[in-house]
């Protein structure tokens, strides 16, 4: 007996080993979303391309679409914006533009010289969708399927790699949904 | 020598009283009308977790998204919103994640329960010694009465 109580150091070694080892290359900065698995927060928003269109949640309804979130100030959305174009012009995604915190002219001259990928762009100059959405850094790429529910949150820049083991899979098992 | 104390003395308290200067100027951006609601919005607004910049609560950060934060603690204080509300609101956004102090769930149990369970696995291997000690409470027990002997002549002989 009293020998088995000298295994107790090896026991917690591994124990926290095994711990400690789970968390080695996890992104602290990555957090899971509140909003998953809820509709879009209710939000009456300008068209960016349009100042007297009025939007509502209503635009997600019907389609599976990425919703994108940018703004001009924000380096990494020029970063992933070609591939983004790539999505939308190769792929036929959907993609709703939230233009987060801008500036109108900035924005539509941002789209200009780098190519439109929005079927759709709101315009959030107070970040007051972005804030709903529990935003806490752009670009920021929500899944949001036909019944307008928020069902993915991938923050950071959207890439070839992150498209093919992220979002396609779930964007097609999304499709096959009712 | 004196002289040089109380300058001194004065530079420390200065020192102490800058800070303080600073804090309760700082009121001023988001003015209140009672003080009760001036200390809740302080307590809230420490208690609340910076999203962006991670280990910092959003009375302390720069981010955008901490003023944005700080913005709405403070509109719904004004509100009169209770703590809890305003606490979910920003839960409901963000995520647990915000919050210093976690609610208890079945995710948190394990974090709030360690404490008690530490100092229980403490008084049981306390305890566990004190009994065993109690029971064989002449713990020279390894010597036999022959080896006793010799040890009390070995300790009477020395000079």
């Amino acid at each position: 007996m009293k020998r088995l109580f000298l295994f107790i150091p090896v026991v917690i070694a591994v124990v926290l080993g095994v711990f400690l080892y789970a968390g080695i290359g996890k992104d602290p900065n990555k957090l899971e979303s509140a909003r998953i698995g809820q509709p879009v927060p209710a939000f009456e928003l300008a068209d960016l391309n349009d100042p007297g269109r009025q939007l509502t949640p209503d635009i997600f309804l019907g389609q599976v679409s990425l919703l994108n979130v940018w703004g001009t100030w924000c380096p990494a959305c020029r970063d992933e914006h070609g591939d983004l174009v790539w999505l939308a012009e190769e792929k036929g995604i959907p993609i709703i533009g939230l233009n987060y915190k801008d500036n109108r002219n900035l924005a539509l001259r941002w789209l200009q010289d780098l190519g439109d990928p929005y079927q759709v762009s709101l315009f959030d100059p107070q970040g007051r969708l972005g804030f709903d959405l529990g935003v806490y850094g752009a670009p920021e790429t929500y899944i949001v399927d036909k019944k307008g529910m928020i069902r993915y949150r991938h923050v950071g820049v959207v890439n070839e790699k992150v498209w093919r083991e992220d979002l396609e899979p779930r964007i097609r098992r999304y499709q096959e949904e009712g | 020598m004196h002289r040089s104390l109380v300058r001194l003395l004065m530079v420390l308290a200065l020192g102490f009283a800058a800070p303080l200067a600073l804090a309760s100027g700082g009121d001023d951006v988001y003015p209140l009308d009672t003080d009760a609601d001036r200390e809740r919005f302080q307590t809230l607004i420490k208690e609340l977790r910076c999203p962006k910049c991670q280990n910092q609560n959003i009375a302390d950060s720069d981010a955008p998204i901490a003023t944005d934060m700080r913005n709405e603690v403070y509109r719904m204080v004004q509100d009169g919103a209770p703590n809890e509300e305003v606490v979910s609101a920003l839960v409901d956004r963000f995520g647990e994640f915000v919050r210093y102090k976690p609610g208890f769930d079945s995710r948190t149990a394990l974090l709030w329960l360690m404490p008690l369970i530490v100092v229980l696995i403490g008084v049981s291997v306390v305890a566990s010694i004190v009994i065993r000690s109690r029971n064989n409470p002449e713990d020279g027990g390894s010597l036999s009465d022959e080896q006793r002997r010799q040890a009390e002549a070995i300790l009477r002989d020395k000079p």
